[in-house]
């Protein structure tokens, strides 16, 4: 399907990160928004207050975190498509709900724009170090989608197919920015309507007494949703469940739930996984990164180049799930992974794990607040040819 | 079986007297059982808990508002009566302890045609779910709030919290609550609601009169239903069982409509006031919404309209 133009604003822009974000989920279809001022988020989300009413969206300011996530929770059943940002603390409070979307099986989009932690640290600046909360900061065992710009121009592209993830696999979806990328602003072209494309919401069209919320026999069928309102009387529920979403307490009924949460997404990594990679193939060093840190270790990168040393790079596009096949891949071809990111060594273990010990991996790590200094990041290349 | 209560009102496959087939037995009877999932009887409630009886006057409310059910979506928080929803045959919405209100507001704001129902527990409702309740009144949010005070969290055990008593007896008070407990009420009232009623669980007809008008009532209705909980609160307190409860409401409740919220305090064994406290008109949180912004932004403004499949 493509975008309605109603809400896509054709053009060439001079516009930042977060104003990217925000034109990007409209255009994306997004017409439901909640949620709570925090810096450097609160830019998506003031755009979002101006835009709405002319385009048809319904806006709204929550008391807190936890009401914005259950907000939006709320009104993905009612059909719509929707969308909460926030950053740092506000992302906290967003993970008991963040839970119970994946629990439910509900589509949406949770913006965070990474600052430095921990607790309110360093509220204006930039940070990476919510990459494995991202993975694991509700409680239980889950899988999800969680992608990470790095230009304004992809803030734009990739929530829509943040938005487009999240109907196709019935899974909230986290967009990983931080504050360099949501406050650095650089040209964005907005396209034509007809030429983004919208994975519209699935809905049941089978007999009333038939549907069933959830599919569990099998990760290549999502099951097709409903609304609210619309005479299926469905139930759902944040406990283990059957395939009606009714609740089912016991160890087996845990088994089958969870496991289909976790191979809807496990298993259809290849189906979901966007990595950018260059110069590759004769590569002796890989620098992996994500986020404003893949632009900075560019320059390291260029200037390892320069120096004779074979580097080559791989971004990650989605975060998670992981590409595990290809790093492990990787793993036996290269002398070693260089890993610079904004804390102290999160999705570095996550190469670690994969790499199995076949190729050394090795941290550059930044506590937040500023990027890296390319030097840091080309000695980090130099010693691992040594 | 009155015409309202047939599900099919669309006229799918069911022509419209027809009785409901039963799930469990072929014989299975209730007048109430086409809104109720019987499959999932028997339900996880105590004998005497008031829970069900807030749930049947709720279907018996339902009937008599003639609301079209298709429309009407239940959500409920975790705890005793966090279960309602999972027993009501309607779009119906089990969410996360204290987030039942946020969750609904996304649902009357994605689809203004859902009438919204919140059905939990004083707990969930109050203490952690309190800071959403005084929003959602504040904004007038097209919300019906009916919320089951049993005086404790009867769910995690007889805990005390914002509504027992001071002097009750409760798991984690175990000398005696010495909080102030919330007048709810006033809190409702004070935030911004437009209807504000309390019954007990022995006024079934009364309270369900009140349910019918709450649900027609445009704007943030609450209903404190004060209930028994024989199996934690009354025992605890040893104050018999739940038929006694119910001897003292019927000894200790006194009706008084238009009662000044203020005063409608509840004190450990004492008077209950009940009736309905306020009714009044003001605009809703959309109907503010699109008056404002229409006003402001002129044609440029397009009015949200909710999905269609
Ligand atoms: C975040 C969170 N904290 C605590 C709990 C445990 N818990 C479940 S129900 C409940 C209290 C319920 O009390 P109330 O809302 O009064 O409902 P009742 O059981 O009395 O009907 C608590 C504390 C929880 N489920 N989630
Ligand atoms: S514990 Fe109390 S509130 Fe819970 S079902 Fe039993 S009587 Fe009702
Ligand atoms: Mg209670």
């Amino acid at each position: 399907m493509k975008a309605d133009p109603v809400g896509v604003a054709k053009g060439s822009y001079f516009m930042d990160g977060d104003h990217a974000c925000a034109e990007g989920a409209i255009a994306a279809g997004c017409r439901f928004f909640a949620g709570y001022p925090i810096t450097p988020s609160t830019e998506i989300a003031e755009r979002i207050a101006e835009r709405f009413p002319k385009v048809g969206g319904m806006f709204i300011q929550m008391e807190d975190e936890l009401a914005s996530m259950a907000a939006i929770i709320g009104a993905a059943w009612t059909g719509t498509k929707t969308m909460t940002v926030t950053s740092g603390p506000g992302f906290s409070l967003m993970m008991e709900n963040i839970g119970l979307a994946v629990m439910m099986e509900t589509p949406c989009v949770v913006v965070d724009v990474q600052r430095g932690g921990p607790s309110t640290g360093l509220p204006t600046l930039t940070g990476q170090a919510d990459m494995m909360q991202a993975r694991w900061g509700s409680h239980g065992d889950y899988e999800l989608i969680a992608l990470s710009p790095n230009s304004s121009q992809e803030c734009f592209d990739l929530i829509i197919t943040a938005f487009n993830l999240a109907e196709q696999w019935r899974v909230p979806v986290l967009f990983m920015m931080d504050e360099c990328v949501g406050h650095m602003t650089e040209k964005v072209v907005i396209p034509d309507a007809y030429e983004i494309t919208i994975t519209p919401r699935k809905f049941y069209r089978g007999k009333k007494k038939d549907f069933k919320p959830y599919k569990f026999n099998g990760h290549t069928k999502i099951a097709p949703m409903v609304k609210a309102g619309d005479g299926y009387f469905f139930h759902i529920t944040g406990l283990t469940h059957d395939e009606r979403g009714y609740p089912l307490i016991n160890a087996e009924a845990q088994q089958t739930n969870v496991q289909h949460l976790v191979d809807k997404i496990n298993k259809n990594v290849d189906k979901i996984s966007i990595v950018e990679e260059d110069n590759i193939t004769d590569a002796d060093v890989i620098v992996v990164s994500y986020g404003i840190s893949s632009r900075v270790a560019l320059k390291a990168v260029e200037f390892a180049r320069k120096n004779g040393i074979k580097v080559g790079t791989l971004r990650l596009v989605t975060v998670w799930p992981f590409p595990e096949k290809r790093i492990k891949q990787l793993a036996s071809q290269v002398k070693a992974f260089i890993i610079p990111e904004i804390n102290m060594g999160q999705i570095s273990l996550e190469i670690e794990r994969c790499a199995a010990g076949q190729a050394p991996t090795i941290l550059v790590p930044h506590a937040g607040g500023w990027v890296h200094d390319p030097k840091d990041i080309f000695q980090a290349i130099e010693e691992a040819v040594a | 079986m009155t015409e309202v209560a047939t599900q099919s009102k669309k006229g799918e496959t069911k022509p419209k007297n027809e009785k409901p087939k039963a799930v469990l037995r072929d014989d299975y009877e209730h007048p109430m059982e086409i809104y109720l999932r019987i499959e999932r009887f028997p339900h996880i409630w105590c004998a005497t808990c008031g829970i069900g009886t807030v749930l049947t006057a709720f279907i018996s409310g339902l009937e008599k508002s003639k609301l079209d059910i298709e429309k009407v979506t239940v959500v409920s928080g975790i705890g005793c009566t966090g279960r309602t929803a999972g027993y009501l045959r309607l779009d119906s919405f089990h969410t996360t302890h204290g987030r039942a209100i946020p969750f609904a507001t996304g649902l009357a704001l994605g689809n203004p045609k859902l009438k919204v129902v919140v059905i939990s527990g004083d707990g969930d409702l109050t203490a952690i779910g309190g800071n959403h309740f005084i929003h959602a009144a504040r904004r007038n949010l097209d919300l019906t709030i009916i919320c089951v005070n049993n005086f404790n969290y009867a769910m995690t055990g007889g805990q005390a919290g914002p509504t027992t008593p001071m002097e009750a007896i409760a798991s984690t008070a175990p000398y005696g609550c010495y909080e102030y407990p919330f007048n709810l009420p006033f809190l409702a009232e004070s935030s911004g609601a437009v209807f504000v009623a309390r019954w007990t669980a022995l006024h079934i007809r009364r309270l369900t009169n009140t349910i019918a008008e709450a649900l027609l009532k445009p704007g943030f209705s609450f209903i404190e239903v004060i209930c028994p909980c024989a199996t934690l609160y009354a025992r605890r307190n040893r104050l018999g069982d739940g038929l006694d409860l119910m001897r003292f409401y019927h000894d200790n409740a006194i009706i008084k409509h238009g009662a000044n919220t203020r005063e409608v305090d509840i004190e450990y064994q004492k008077q209950i006031i009940v009736g309905k406290f306020v009714d009044i008109d003001k605009p809703t949180f959309l109907q503010q919404r699109d008056r404002f912004l229409k006003n402001k932004l002129g044609n440029q403004f397009i009015p949200y309209k909710e999905p269609v499949s």
